[in-house]
């Protein structure tokens, strides 16, 4: 049943989250467009384009993904699929917290696991990037997205978006 | 009695967890979480700056949404299990709504091509967001000589060979955390 495979497979994927969902792109393309066959590229790519657009947290896109396999059963089995695995253990683990905090293990794997949630940031900068089939212009209006956002922090980057839609639009991109 | 006096802190019961958490959920757009800080720390004053900072600490550093992770801390903590579970349903219940109905829209006329033109529109732009934020997140590492090749190392296996990823994450976590586990000894 399609429903149990989603719920299955994000579970999974949700103990490799370093970096929350937007690390998991990559992972949820290979599983869902090249393993499965659920969706295809582009309608992967419309999906994180929806989340990117709408507001609250990053996993939404998750739900989304959900949502396009198998409906309704389907966003909310991948949507709790990748929070409540995280949500028991750190339910059980916050009060012992305080003993870990400072701990060299505990440095050690934050310090190792963020060069890691990089390059799956930037795996799935690249992955969104091909799946959507850039045209020049489409990169161009990327590579000016990532200028304006490094060098004007103070600009929030929901106007970035609202500008890639309206260009969009105009049948540029 | 100050802002930062942890005795001014207020306790909020289920509704307020629950309508807090829904305000920080819909708030922000891209991410949530300096709306998180915002909302919890200066506006309700459900916990102290400090506190965010140690609980945000352990949400990242463990895997899955920091956000949702978080809301399950903050709620436990006021109201034990009952708010572990209406705070992380309250950040997700209305996003999740706003998304369903995007869906059905996108169902509906995403084929249009003034639909497909907006969201290839988008998606550049937010795949150029994601470039962003790789390049910050990456000019906040320190030790950038020893750390960068891993994130060589995960785009090429990622990106490039296609590799699964929690196999990916465990291997490079082992030779990475190991690495920062030799180097934080010889401090």
């Amino acid at each position: 049943m399609i429903v149990g495979e989603l719920f299955l497979e994000f579970a999974l994927l949700s103990f490799v989250a370093f970096g929350g969902a937007t690390a998991l792109l990559p992972e949820m393309h290979r599983v869902v467009v090249e393993n499965h066959h659920w969706l295809d590229d582009t309608t992967f790519t419309h999906l994180y384009a929806i989340a990117q657009a709408a507001p609250g947290p990053n996993v939404l896109v998750v739900t989304l993904i959900g949502w396009e396999i198998a409906g309704l059963g389907g966003a909310l089995a991948a949507t709790l699929a990748m929070c409540l695995p995280m949500s028991v253990l750190i339910y059980l683990l916050i009060d012992r917290w305080e003993g870990f905090a400072g701990k060299r293990w505990q440095k050690a794997i934050s310090l190792g696991v963020a060069p890691l949630a990089v390059g799956l940031i930037f795996s799935g900068a690249t992955l969104i990037a091909t799946s959507a089939g850039l045209s020049p212009a489409g990169w161009i209006l990327a590579a000016a997205v990532v200028f304006a956002n490094l060098r004007f922090r103070e600009l929030h980057p929901l106007w970035l978006i609202a500008a890639g839609a309206v260009l969009g639009i105009s049948g540029f991109a | 009695m100050t802002a930062t006096d942890p005795k001014s802190r207020s306790r909020p019961d289920l509704r307020a967890l629950f309508l807090g958490f829904s305000s920080v959920g819909l708030s922000g757009f891209g991410g949530v979480l300096p709306f998180a800080r915002r909302t919890l720390v200066d506006e309700r004053r459900w916990m102290t700056a400090e506190e965010f900072n140690t609980q945000l600490g352990l949400c990242q550093f463990l895997p899955g949404p920091n956000v949702v992770n978080l809301a399950v801390v903050v709620g436990k903590r006021h109201r034990g299990l009952a708010g572990a579970i209406v705070a992380p349903v309250g950040l997700l219940a209305g996003p999740l709504a706003i998304v369903l109905v995007l869906a059905l829209l996108y169902d509906r006329f995403g084929g249009l091509p003034l639909a497909q033109g907006m969201l290839r529109g988008i998606a550049a732009a937010g795949c150029g967001l994601l470039f962003a934020m790789a390049w910050r997140m990456g000019a906040a590492i320190r030790d950038k000589a020893i750390f960068l090749p891993f994130t060589a190392l995960t785009v090429a296996a990622i990106a490039w060979l296609r590799w699964p990823m929690p196999i990916v994450m465990i291997v490079g976590l082992i030779l990475s955390g190991g690495l920062a586990w030799w180097k934080l000894g010889r401090k």
